[in-house]
């Protein structure tokens, strides 16, 4: 029997020929990343050391990438505390794959992962944040873990007692009809699979859409994999990976796709055609609560976020702007956008997307994580409602538990802020 | 014998249960004054240590989805409270694990607030009602890291035969 990608991936990162899923495996990792928690990473790494006589020291100081993006500029003395404190333990441990707050190489870490060029097709990929997943847009295994475990890697270089889980293939067929996109794409998926659907497997993309998909847009369904449980998304890596990697990400050496075999061995296989997908809305308070646009068209919102690590990408920018060119953002409406990185920040205004939704009343914040996990900017009020292009709308998310989130992509968010109501991109205001 | 002191449903998110803007606080010292915070009775009977530790919280499936946040589980272990869930989300549960928070998941199990709950090795009686539902054991190389106290030092034993290895 053959392999999927993530038992190829696993097999030789644990100097194995052959995996299969349940296997329990030590593999080694290529790229290790946190973000502002590496402050708690830091503590359980000392902790690890304690009584050792040991001089604490990371296996592999190229390996490990630490990205501010969760409260940036930080947002209270005890957040640049602790920021302050990885800028200290990344001196001295000479991490070099650090990128504080700053316009040129800062952002959200998942877009600066892939436009460093920091992940590659095959590598194992941990991450102290949940989104990791995003990472197999490249043909990576790419999976989140808590602080503690990344403590454990940054002392070993592996990760223990790794299960290989199993596969779900998705095979997507079709062209999207305007409008609509992955992150439509990836909403009817959740909502399909349910919150838990592949809890502890791989979600394996495949399909002539997925096939004629940019990397920003495998990012969008790999980045929200998680919401239906996944352990990781995977989009095995083609020419578009390779064009990726050379031409944006500034990759010189040689790339080594992993492919899975023809005959591997997938749990399940889904099949999905979205030449008759419509926009899709996350209703609140889960992920999986999906609907399509027409049912929840007219519901008043508070305030539009375009942005975080789902869809602050230059496409998604671009999107939004074309929608409200020369229009206005509805009286009673905010609109926030959070390009994902400096990179797309400057492309955006050398393209004038940010001057025409600027014009159009929309507030353009710093890189960031912004309003998406209720720490920083952007709170909502008792009883108000957001309509976001982020990845959760659970209870709180956005900081307080009297409102609620709708999510959505980036042409439904931009057409709603123009009306101040959920709306159809296809049909505007009309 | 313990206790179930809060019956909660399924999906039940990390932001629930350590909202998100909390997250600069990380010791586990200071973390469970946070622990769902968004629900105000159930935090202030918390602080005011009005549920003793070894009470069981009961979750429907999913517990735990969401934010890879260790918070989570630190919040959680701060007050000695054990978790029984249907099923438990993938980061969860391995952060649960690692930091040694007592969880057990029994996908057949029904109980009420009030219940007394019995956890032995394979299985779980509810004393109240007289019924009896099977545990689903962790895998073994799960079992290993809560076998060695989590892992923390698990990985020290590593980290120590090596350097003990390169030494002699």
């Amino acid at each position: 029997m053959g392999m999927t990608v993530v038992e190829k991936i696993l097999a030789r990162a644990s100097g194995l020929h052959a995996a299969k899923a349940g296997d329990v495996l030590e593999p080694k990792v290529d790229l290790a990343m946190s973000h502002e928690n590496a402050a708690l990473v830091i503590n359980q790494f000392l902790e690890i050391y304690k009584d050792t006589g040991l001089e604490p020291r990371v296996w592999d100081s190229s390996r490990v990438a630490i990205i501010f993006d969760h409260r940036v500029p930080a947002e209270s003395p005890k957040t640049a505390t602790n920021q302050k404190k990885v800028r200290d333990f990344v001196a001295r441990h000479t991490i070099s794959k650090f990128h504080d707050i700053r316009g040129d190489l800062g952002g959200i870490c998942h877009q600066i992962l892939p436009e460093s060029g920091y992940v590659r097709p095959g590598a194992v990929v941990v991450g102290t944040d949940s989104h990791t997943t995003s990472h197999g847009a490249l043909g990576a295994f790419a999976f989140g873990i808590g602080a503690t475990e990344m403590a454990s890697v940054w002392t070993l270089g592996h990760a223990v007692n790794v299960e290989v889980p199993a596969t779900i293939k998705v095979e997507v067929h079709g062209s999207f009809r305007p409008m609509v996109g992955p992150k439509d794409l990836i909403l009817r998926l959740i909502g399909l699979l349910t919150a838990q659907g592949a809890n502890f497997r791989v979600i394996e993309f495949h399909g002539e859409t997925i096939n004629t998909m940019p990397t920003s847009g495998r990012l969008v369904i790999c980045n929200m994999s998680v919401e239906a449980g996944a352990t990781s998304g995977i989009v095995p890596a083609d020419g578009e990976t390779l064009q990726y990697l050379r031409e944006e990400a500034g990759v010189k050496d040689p790339v080594d796709p992993v492919l899975p075999d023809p005959d591997a061995a997938y749990e399940k296989v889904i099949s999905i055609d979205v030449s008759t997908l419509e926009p899709q809305v996350a209703c609140p308070h889960t992920v999986d609560n999906v609907k399509p646009v027409g049912h929840v068209l007219g519901k008043r919102i508070n305030q539009v976020v375009i942005g975080s690590c789902t869809n602050g990408r230059l496409d998604d920018l671009a999107t939004a702007a074309a929608i409200v060119r020369g229009k206005k953002v509805a009286q009673g409406t905010r609109m926030l956008v959070f390009p994902a990185s400096g990179r797309i920040y400057q492309r955006a205004l050398e393209q004038g997307y940010i001057a025409d939704l600027m014009r159009a009343g929309a507030v353009v914040m710093n890189p960031g994580c912004g309003p998406c996990l209720g720490v920083h900017e952007g709170a909502l009020g008792d009883g108000e409602v957001a309509l976001s292009t982020t990845n959760r709308n659970f209870k709180g998310r956005m900081g307080n538990p009297q409102s609620e989130v709708f999510l959505c992509s980036p042409a439904v968010a931009a057409a709603s802020a123009i009306t101040g109501v959920i709306t159809d991109p296809r049909t505007g205001g009309a | 014998m313990a206790q179930v002191v809060y019956c909660i449903g399924d999906d039940i998110s990390t932001d629930v249960i350590y909202p998100g803007r909390y997250m600069a606080t990380v010791l586990p010292s200071e973390t469970p004054q946070f622990a769902f915070a968004d629900d105000a009775a159930l935090n202030a009977k918390l602080k005011a240590k009005q549920i003793p530790p070894g009470s069981i919280i009961l979750a429907g499936s999913n517990f735990g989805c969401g934010s890879s946040r260790e918070q989570a589980v630190s919040t959680l272990k701060g007050y000695g409270l054990t978790i029984v869930a249907k099923s438990i989300a993938r980061i969860f549960l391995q952060n649960a694990i690692n930091l040694g928070l007592p969880l057990v998941v029994a996908p057949d199990l029904t109980a009420a607030e009030g219940d007394d709950l019995v956890i032995e090795k394979d299985r779980i009686i509810n004393t109240t009602t007289g019924s009896s539902s099977r545990i689903e054991p962790l895998p073994p190389a799960r079992q290993a890291i809560l076998d060695a106290g989590g892992l923390i030092p698990y990985t020290r034993k590593i980290l120590l035969q090596r350097a003990h290895a390169t030494t002699t």
